[in-house]
């Protein structure tokens, strides 16, 4: 039988719907579309794919059940592997990881494994009705700080192995990121909160509310029993660029902008939590969390809205499914382009002009690239004399965060690098005894994936470790 | 959830409230804040610590109702519970080698600086105290800032309540005839702390501000309660909840933060209005 050259195509929201909704994009595949999928799996024997894994996911064997038509059991491969399938499979950069090196993918368009894993788990949340089996303690008691991916991650390893697990995360919800950062229209809230109630029925306890570094401090956590801590805290405070009218009311970091859209439910009709809705906005970046604050923006009602980049689009971060589908939503990209300038309005007469202080518009200059980095990328030069303005009324920053202070200066013992990252060996150990760290707390901002990976080696490591005690 | 397990109206428009939250009393030290969601479709709001009983694990909030949420957790009685509750944030008022204070608070901001107060006065230092409010209907706290402070100024801006005037007035006199403070610790409306400033400035006093932005999540993650510092010719941005809440007031850019602040006026009215209504119709 011929090779179909092509995946199956994700059947979406059609553009000019979707941009004026929060409902998820992407739709997922029928049974009939996964299994026709599942069935353009060679199953090779070196299974390159799996090397390309940070979770390292069966890969073959998942899709092997799903040609099968036994999706119960695809979802119970991924689950050896990964405590969260139904986030993985829609938020993973799978053409840049397990994707890029499907053989199939040589020559023709590879396998979509993610798009199998997304409905493996979607139909197992949907049609399971069996208790999750709740594993023999082993005794031992185990601290997560953060309810992240990596904290999950680590939180769900653990638990399957018999540890008492108890998760600390310091705000009201449990998810992290997923539910602070990635929009609902990306990754509906109801399957992070589905993926954290499987974990509670294992037996992590998750506590909101608890900061750690104030509430409790990590040497409390030893006090309290924990043999052992990891600590994905995540991202911290957020980047600015350090040009003047970074202040002026319209202005916010990718993080403020998404936390009140997602968090807080600014995107809703009637909600408590102001958010600047409509008008022209101006989003600072290139990376998913670009993408992501850009296309919030524009279902929460703007008549125009730009990414504005300073390198070109070969060299932008973002997941490619996340830029197709920004730009056919309308999203112009203005690349090769820098702020130099945020201005605002200034009415001289009266200083007590409601108007006063809010963003009026946006200088940029042009770029060009020229000579490589230190990693590699194309540095961008300003062009002399290219300047421009943009008629925007909000901007949103989104170049990265740094991390968070909070435990590194309430930790004695814990060090961490030039950048105020968690400083961790190969199996997540920090300098401190017993404690662990990974994901964005020490690598600073990466992906849900490889933040998964990190909290996925340290189970193991927290697991050689407490089981040898 | 976490119980209010005793409320007390200060005066027409501002409510205290102790609320159980053992882990947020046993650490909770002056200068240091909470933040609150009332429901479960609230939004989140900063509060500044006014007080914390570690034995009987309650801490103290003081509100005045400025919008929709202080309007709706204005409601809520003794015994009634609130959704989320936590802290303690930010860092705690530097008190080290401080043997001669003045504390100036102005309208609400005197529940804050209450505790900041009393921290000194248990600690041994001489405190003189500043309070102000807009008349006498408003007053709040007047026992406790007469028992912790070694002399107290008050002021009303209409001369109804101690001395006519603002609290910039008492400060001049004293810095003016020689008085020599460590410090001075401000907390109160954004224009006060300024003319605070202003008013130690020519004298070469210490001045530390009580900052009270916009946040959302309190921990460093939002970035939504920058504020910008003049520190040695450069302007730099810091972030009340990991930073301050306390900062040397002059290096604080006031008209910025006073901008700022008043990002979502029209909102803010908006959602009292609405929470009003639907209080009046119930």
């Amino acid at each position: 039988m011929a090779i179909n050259p092509k995946k199956h195509e994700m059947p979406t929201q059609a553009p000019e719907v979707r941009a004026h909704n929060f409902d998820e994009v992407a739709l997922g595949y029928s049974y009939e579309t996964a299994v026709a999928e599942a069935r353009r799996c060679l199953n090779c024997k070196n299974k390159p794919c799996v090397a390309g894994c940070p979770v390292n996911i069966q890969i073959p064997d998942f899709i092997s059940r799903l040609k099968e038509g036994d999706v119960e059991g695809a979802y119970q491969i991924l689950s050896k592997s990964t405590s969260l399938p139904a986030v993985c499979g829609r938020v993973c950069p799978q053409e840049t990881q397990c994707e890029s090196k499907c053989t199939i993918g040589i020559k023709f368009e590879p396998v979509g494994i993610g798009r199998l894993e997304r409905f493996a788990a979607d139909w197992h949340n949907e049609h399971n009705t069996a208790p999750v089996a709740v594993p023999e303690s082993n005794g031992h008691k185990a601290a997560i700080v953060g309810s992240g991916p990596s904290g999950l991650t680590c939180a769900g390893d653990l638990a399957k192995k018999g540890y008492d697990v108890t998760v600390f995360e310091a705000l009201h919800t449990a998810g992290g990121v997923l539910v602070y950062g990635i929009p609902e229209f990306r990754l509906p809230k109801a399957i992070v909160a589905k993926e954290v109630e499987t974990l509670k029925a294992l037996g992590v306890k998750v506590e909101t509310n608890v900061v750690i570094g104030k509430t409790l401090t990590v040497d409390e956590l030893f006090e309290m029993g924990f043999e052992a801590v990891f600590i994905g805290s995540g991202a911290g405070l957020p980047n600015f660029m350090g040009i003047p009218g970074e202040s002026l009311k319209g202005v916010y970091s990718a993080n403020e902008f998404l936390t009140r859209s997602n968090l807080m439910k600014a995107y809703r009709d009637d909600p408590d939590t102001p958010i600047m809705k409509g008008g022209r906005v101006a989003v600072v970046g290139g990376g998913n969390v670009a993408m992501d604050a850009a296309r919030t923006a524009l279902r929460l009602g703007a008549e125009k809205v730009y990414i504005v980049y300073r390198r070109s689009m070969e060299e932008l971060p973002a997941r490619r499914e996340e830029v197709e589908h920004a730009e056919e939503e309308g999203i112009d990209f203005l690349l090769l382009s820098d702020p130099v300038e945020i201005l605002g309005y200034s009415n001289p007469n009266d200083p007590r002009d409601p108007k006063n202080g809010f963003v009026t518009g946006m200088r940029c200059i042009k770029m060009e690239l020229g000579e490589p980095d230190e990693r590699g990328r194309r540095r961008p030069v300003p062009v002399p004399g290219s300047e421009f303005e943009l008629d925007v009324d909000t901007v949103v920053i989104s170049i990265g965060t740094s991390p968070n202070p909070l435990i590194k200066n309430t930790t004695a013992g814990l060090a961490v690098n030039a950048k105020g990252g968690i400083i961790v060996n190969e199996d997540g150990l920090t300098s401190h005894d017993s404690v662990y760290a990974g994901g964005d707390a020490v690598t600073g901002a990466a992906t849900v994936i490889s933040a998964m990976g990190a909290g996925k080696t340290a189970a193991h490591a927290i697991d050689r470790y407490l089981s040898g005690k | 959830m976490y119980k209010i397990v005793h409320k007390k109206c200060l005066n027409p428009t501002v409510t205290q409230m102790e609320i159980e939250a053992p882990l947020v009393a046993r650490k909770a030290k002056p200068g240091q804040f909470i933040i609150l969601r009332v429901d479960e479709e609230g939004e989140r709001i900063p509060l500044t610590i006014a007080g914390a009983d570690a034995v009987n694990g309650t801490v103290k909030i003081i509100f005045q109702v400025v919008g929709g949420t202080t309007e709706k957790l204005s409601h809520k009685e003794e015994g009634q519970f609130i959704q989320d509750f936590v802290g303690p944030l930010g860092m705690p008022t530097h008190t080290d080698g401080i043997r001669k204070v003045c504390i100036i608070g102005g309208g609400v901001g005197c529940a804050i600086a209450l505790p900041v107060a009393e921290e000194f006065h248990r600690l041994g230092a001489e405190v003189t105290g500043i309070i102000g409010f807009r008349n006498k209907d408003l007053v709040i706290l007047e026992e406790e800032f007469t028992a912790c402070s070694d002399t107290l100024y008050k002021m009303t801006d209409d001369g109804s309540w101690g001395c006519h005037g603002n609290v910039t007035m008492p400060l001049k006199e004293m810095l003016e005839k020689g008085e020599k403070f460590d410090m001075i610790i401000t907390i109160g409306p954004l224009i006060m702390m300024k003319f605070v400033v202003e008013t130690a400035r020519p004298f070469g006093i210490p001045v530390t501000v009580s900052m009270n932005p916009i946040m959302i999540d309190g921990t460093g993650m939002c970035g939504g309660c920058r504020l910008t510092l003049n520190r040695d010719g450069k302007r730099i941005t810091q972030f009340a909840c990991v930073d301050g809440p306390d900062f040397n007031g002059y290096e604080v850019d006031f008209d910025e933060a006073m901008s700022r602040g008043r990002m979502y006026a029209n909102f803010e009215r908006h959602a009292y209005e609405e929470t009003c209504n639907l209080f009046s119709k119930s």
